[in-house]
């Protein structure tokens, strides 16, 4: 059977997509903690976070600010999975990341959707510093 | 060792998947159009995963307070999950040991919803060595 996997797909197996800057601000972090449901006054309250040790609202746990240009999604695809990677350097309001994108592996599989193309994206987030805050590692389920 | 974390309970309504997907910049319309997610092949409209991530998110950061740091962790969308459902985002410690001065826990990370494990995950949280 022919591969579902194109040769344009192909092509751009680790190739760095251009860089996205993403702003981490006090709304955004405020708005991504009560969208999860978060009770700890530390992603709403200026004051509480900096009583626990941090510069200004600290970014939940995924939340790696708002891209400035987002990409649309289109065609059929699903989230397969995320994985998130820290690095020990805090994200906090006021933070600029610059996000970059390579995709890692295309692979087939079949499911309850019939055949699909797996898609194993990294995306790695460097703060305005150059410091490294964070790998995200997702997996797209496109079908 | 088998430590289990406090579990977090979770019942997506409409307007939590929609302050999400304002949250999260992704309006991908599978999350709150029932008649778009219907075209896509799915009965209703799902609970995005990269949600379901952050509620592992909140169950690690809940059960850490102040002394943890997260290293990594991770969430694999196995089944659906829909709005309206009560779903138990679950934890349990799987090793622990020592690096240095620090203390290090993986986890196993899991979402029941009714009597479906609908969504895996993984861990590594480091404590600092006096909270051990």
């Amino acid at each position: 059977m022919e591969s579902r996997i194109t040769q344009t797909m192909r092509d751009t197996l680790g190739i760095e997509e251009p860089p996205v800057v993403y702003e981490v601000d006090k709304s955004g972090i405020r708005l991504f903690a009560r969208a999860v449901g978060h009770t700890d006054p530390v992603y709403y309250d200026e004051a509480c976070a900096r009583a626990r040790g941090f510069r200004s609202l600290p970014a939940p746990e995924g939340f790696l600010g708002t891209a400035v240009t987002p990409r649309e999604q289109t065609g059929r695809v699903l989230n397969g999975g995320t994985e998130y990677h820290y690095y020990g350097v805090s994200v906090c309001a006021g933070d600029v990341l610059t996000a970059v994108a390579r995709n890692l592996d295309f692979w087939e599989q079949s499911g309850p959707l019939g055949a699909t193309v797996m898609c194993r994206r990294e995306t790695t987030f460097t703060n305005q510093s150059g410091q490294l805050v964070a790998r995200v590692y997702d997996t797209q389920v496109l079908y | 060792m088998g430590q289990r974390l406090p579990p977090l309970l979770k019942k997506c309504s409409s307007r939590q998947l929609v302050m999400w997907a304002a949250a999260s910049r992704d309006f991908y319309p599978i999350h709150y159009d029932p008649a778009c997610a219907q075209e896509h092949g799915l009965s209703g409209v799902i609970v995005p995963g990269a949600l379901k991530a952050a509620f592992f998110g909140q169950l690690l950061h809940d059960w850490l307070g102040v002394a943890g740091q997260i290293r990594h962790f991770s969430a694999s969308y196995q089944k659906m999950d829909y709005p309206g459902q009560e779903i138990r985002c679950l934890g349990r410690v799987t090793k622990k040991y020592r690096q240095e001065d620090d203390c290090l826990l993986e986890l196993y990370l899991w979402i029941e919803s009714g009597e479906q494990k609908t969504t895996v995950g993984r861990a590594l949280v480091l404590l600092p060595s006096r909270q051990v």
